[in-house]
């Protein structure tokens, strides 16, 4: 693999369709200096963050790897600038050897100020590339700003462990759920989870089991107790249990759900020893006396079972960890996939988390 | 039929038949599994089927309870095949290693040496087959992979009916059969009726790679979800159809296989055949297994084998002379160590073909193969009719051309469809442009390797892109007289200049007008 090649433009005082045209000329010029480099054609990522901020989201979107948007506008809010300046970046993280193809990735930079965000959908819509979709995030919370975007956007993406109160997160995703598609990466932070729930159940002298379930025990990063209402809504939902609100104490969540085959006792708590955000471990309780537990290990999740005999086992359920850019980077392609169990899962988790 | 009469639903009975928490999930699960793997210390399972089981690993899409036994004639200690499979990970995965997960991995892994037709060695396996289900809980479904020499294909497949291990009472049991299936017709058949009589057909996966590739599973997308195509799919509009296969690489020191194979049996018969099928079968009511094989042994049965008379018009084969590959001089195929100097191996074959059907009547098919060719290029050409009358001058259109629609399989698996378009300019002068899609460029997902999706529709039970007895049989019936022809034939044969695009003889097959696209 050659070394990377970036070209570079930026423009005090510019407006979007002057960035548009120095985008096109580098496309055409890059593209006539190396036919091998092509630009990417998979979706639009749209960032609008504070200007303090703008560093490490961009250090965080280039650690994506081959998950990258095609095209990445990021919108930089300083509060008191009243024009609009530029820098656009294209290139690949590869000069292509003969033979080779490298796709290019283009970021656009925007510094403006917060009297442009309630009209930012004119500036942004010329830079963004047609007919692709295009995911809004606003990691900061500008959300007049990702709001006007809506015409433009088919996807928020948002992280609902960055909202203090979890039932405040619920319901702004429920109110973005009511626009648009939501991407969530505490719902992405999940998903091996539900994953390895489903077919640890597989087996179809296990599924009856599901029935039974009397206790589930989620442990979570100590900020992330939405990620843990989400997971319990989605087996909530799955399930046909009927929740009521937990009660809160000493940092725990705990309460009773009603399902087909009877009561069942929950309990989320944070686990000390989980040093980053999502899920730490979860256990299940059946009738019939069967324990099963996951815990984050060394190559993917312990999973523990005890039998209402005593009988005992342990086993693996490989799987590498993906990391922070990982998760992000799945988000952004699960932008691009139909996802029918988040709102469900959303619904649920504003239940379990009523009482504040 | 009064309320007390109402069938009661068992709740139990409905959790049973459906998971409810795997509905609506990215990844469906994959029952426990053990995958017995056949010759696990070969080229097969060093180079791609553990790199593949590792990298499903790594993506979490094994079973939670899984183990793989590796059963081969080498006296390995179990430490030793693991030192082995980490090995051949590290070198051939597509992706660096975590090599925590690669640690739980190898935990995972299991030999056990002997002779395949060692009755010794199936009670072994019987015992520890019946160790796993007991480790798990559960017995596990059991996957047979024979990645092993063709002639201990029967063999193996009668020692697992011998010792009771191809069925299980609660528990699938699957057998996997690596490429070539059978030398000809005739041993096809034979091979089919060894394996038929020990295993039913939906227990069989005879694999071929290729149609684990993404680009081939689009290419039912791109005909069957696009309105665009079905209208010009036929013969009106298509004029002919060229299928490559080629290969920069000599034989990589595999003398002792491709000397016995050649290019015909290696691609042409099963890949290449395969290509056809799913580029002029007819769109299947459902996407399911039997239905889409149904659909493609359609096309092999309308496929007319070539009389012996015939060959040389619609055949050709030829091998490598010594040339130049990349700047670096390489020798020709009979001086590479292991081949006899008087083989009349081919290692380029060209085949023109026709689907006499409605919808293909007249059109070829042409598949050409080769090693030591200009460079590595799998392609599906289809050429479309020119335009009826061509209404610019002669000046400005003179290098118009008609449409193509090409299906890139490797390197860059894609799609391009060549167009005319003007030349910007006062003058109206054309000449032809190229829309591309590639698949790098707009999915933000790396495409699995063919065996990590084909072993894990094996442990799924989906047999779809896994070929049929009846149309292995076929592929043999069409490529049998060639075959008969060419052994019947002395050599020595033609040559072409390793690094070329092969011999210029592959003209004779064509069509007048006809002209084979550049490697």
């Amino acid at each position: 693999m050659g070394e990377p090649c970036d070209m570079v433009w930026s423009a005090e005082r510019t407006t979007p369709a002057e960035v548009e045209s120095a985008l096109s000329a580098m496309l055409v010029q890059r593209h006539g200096e190396h036919a091998s480099c092509i630009p990417a054609r998979t979706l639009n990522l749209v960032c609008i963050v504070d200007a303090r901020s703008r560093a490490d989201l961009v250090e965080r979107l280039a650690r994506l790897g081959g998950y990258h948007a095609s095209r990445t506008i990021v919108c930089s809010v300083e509060p008191r600038r009243t024009v609009i300046s530029a820098l656009v970046r294209i290139g690949s993280d590869m000069h292509p050897r003969p033979g080779e193809l490298a796709v290019l990735r283009e970021t656009v930079v925007l510094a403006l100020g917060e009297r442009h965000l309630t009209q930012l959908e004119s500036i942004v819509d010329p830079l963004v590339v047609a007919d692709l979709p295009t995911v809004v995030w606003s990691p900061a919370d500008y959300d007049d700003a990702v709001r006007a975007l809506l015409g433009l956007s088919q996807v928020v993406l948002l992280d609902s462990v960055d909202e203090p109160v979890p039932i405040e997160a619920m319901w702004r995703a429920r109110r973005w759920l009511e626009h648009a598609r939501v991407v969530d990466l505490a719902w992405v932070r999940t998903a091996p989870w539900r994953e390895r729930l489903a077919a640890t159940f597989d087996p179809p002298p296990l599924r009856p089991d599901l029935r039974r379930i009397r206790g589930v025990t989620v442990r979570h990063h100590a900020g992330s107790a939405v990620a843990a209402l989400l997971l319990v809504g989605w087996l909530a939902e799955r399930l046909g249990w009927r929740l009521s609100p937990l009660a809160r104490g000493d940092r725990r969540r705990e309460g009773v759900a009603s399902a087909p085959g009877g009561d069942l006792r929950i309990v989320l708590c944070p686990s000390p020893r989980q040093r980053v955000q999502g899920l730490a471990g979860m256990t299940l309780e059946t009738g019939s006396g069967r324990t099963l537990s996951l815990n984050r290990a060394p190559g993917g999740l312990l999973a523990r079972e005890r039998e209402h005999g005593g009988e005992q086992r342990a086993w693996t359920l490989l799987g590498a960890s993906r990391g922070e850019s990982g998760i992000l980077g799945e988000a952004i392609r699960q932008a691009l996939m139909p996802e029918r169990l988040y709102g469900p899962a959303v619904a649920a988790a504003c239940t379990l988390a009523a009482n504040r | 039929m009064g309320i007390a009469s109402l069938p009661r639903t068992d709740p139990d009975a409905a959790l049973v038949a459906e998971n409810p928490l795997a509905d609506g999930l990215d990844r469906d699960p994959v029952h426990p599994t053990a995958l017995v793997v056949f010759g696990a210390t070969g080229d097969l399972a060093r180079r791609k089927l553990l790199p593949a089981v590792y990298n499903l690993a790594h993506d979490g899409s094994l079973p939670g309870h899984f183990t793989l036994i590796g059963v081969a004639r080498g006296d390995l200690p179990d430490d030793g095949f693991r030192e082995l499979a980490a090995r051949s990970i590290r070198r051939h995965s597509r992706r660096e290693p975590d090599e925590a997960v690669l640690e739980r991995l190898l935990e995972r892994l299991d030999y056990l040496p002997g002779d395949f037709d060692d009755e010794g060695a199936y009670a072994a396996l019987h015992h520890r087959l019946g160790a796993a289900d007991r480790g798990a809980g559960l017995p596990l479904n059991r996957c047979f992979y024979l990645a092993t020499a063709p002639e201990f294909f029967a063999i193996i497949v009668r020692r697992l009916g011998d010792h009771g291990l191809d069925h299980h009472a609660s528990a699938a049991v699957r057998v996997v059969i690596e490429k070539p299936f059978g030398r000809d017709l005739e041993d096809a058949r034979r091979l089919n009726r060894a394996v038929l009589s020990v295993f039913a057909e939906s227990q069989v996966f005879r694999i071929d790679h290729y149609l684990g590739k993404e680009t081939v599973q689009n290419l039912l997308a791109l005909r069957f979800a696009n309105e665009l195509f079905e209208p010009i799919w036929n013969r009106n509009h298509i004029s002919h159809v060229q299928i490559t296969a080629a290969e920069d690489i000599g034989i990589e020191g595999r003398a002792g296989y491709y000397d016995a194979t050649g290019a015909l049996r290696d691609l042409v018969q099963n890949h290449l055949l395969q290509l056809l099928c799913h580029l002029a079968m007819e769109p299947p009511i459902e996407f399911t297994a039997d239905e889409v094989r149904d659909e493609k042994a359609k096309v092999l049965r309308a496929i007319e084998p070539p009389a012996p008379d015939d060959v040389p018009r619609v055949a050709v084969r030829a091998q490598y002379g010594p040339g130049t590959v990349g700047g670096e001089p390489v020798p020709g195929y009979l001086e590479e160590e292991g081949v006899p100097p008087d083989s009349t191996t081919e290692t380029y074959a060209a085949v023109r073909l026709e689907v006499h059907n409605w919808r293909w009547a007249g059109v070829p098919f042409y598949l050409r193969t080769g090693k030591r060719l200009t460079r590595k290029l799998t392609e599906i050409a289809v050429a479309l009719r020119p335009v009826p009358h061509l209404g610019f001058g002669a000046d400005g259109s003179s290098g118009v051309r008609p449409n193509q629609l090409v299906l890139v399989l490797q390197p860059d698996e894609g799609v391009a469809l060549s167009l005319v378009a003007k030349v910007p300019g006062t003058r109206m002068r054309l000449r032809p442009v190229h829309m591309d899609f590639l698949y790098g460029t707009t999915f933000l997902s790396q495409s699995p390797e063919a065996y990590e999706r084909l072993i894990l529709d094996v442990m799924r039970g989906d047999a779809t892109l896994f070929t049929r007895g009846d149309e292995v049989e076929a592929q043999w019936r069409v490529c049998d007289p060639i075959v008969r022809v060419w052994s019947g034939t002395p050599g020595p044969l033609l040559q072409y200049p390793a690094g070329s695009q092969g011999p210029p003889e592959a003209d004779s097959i064509l069509r007048p007008g006809d002209a084979w696209r550049r490697i």
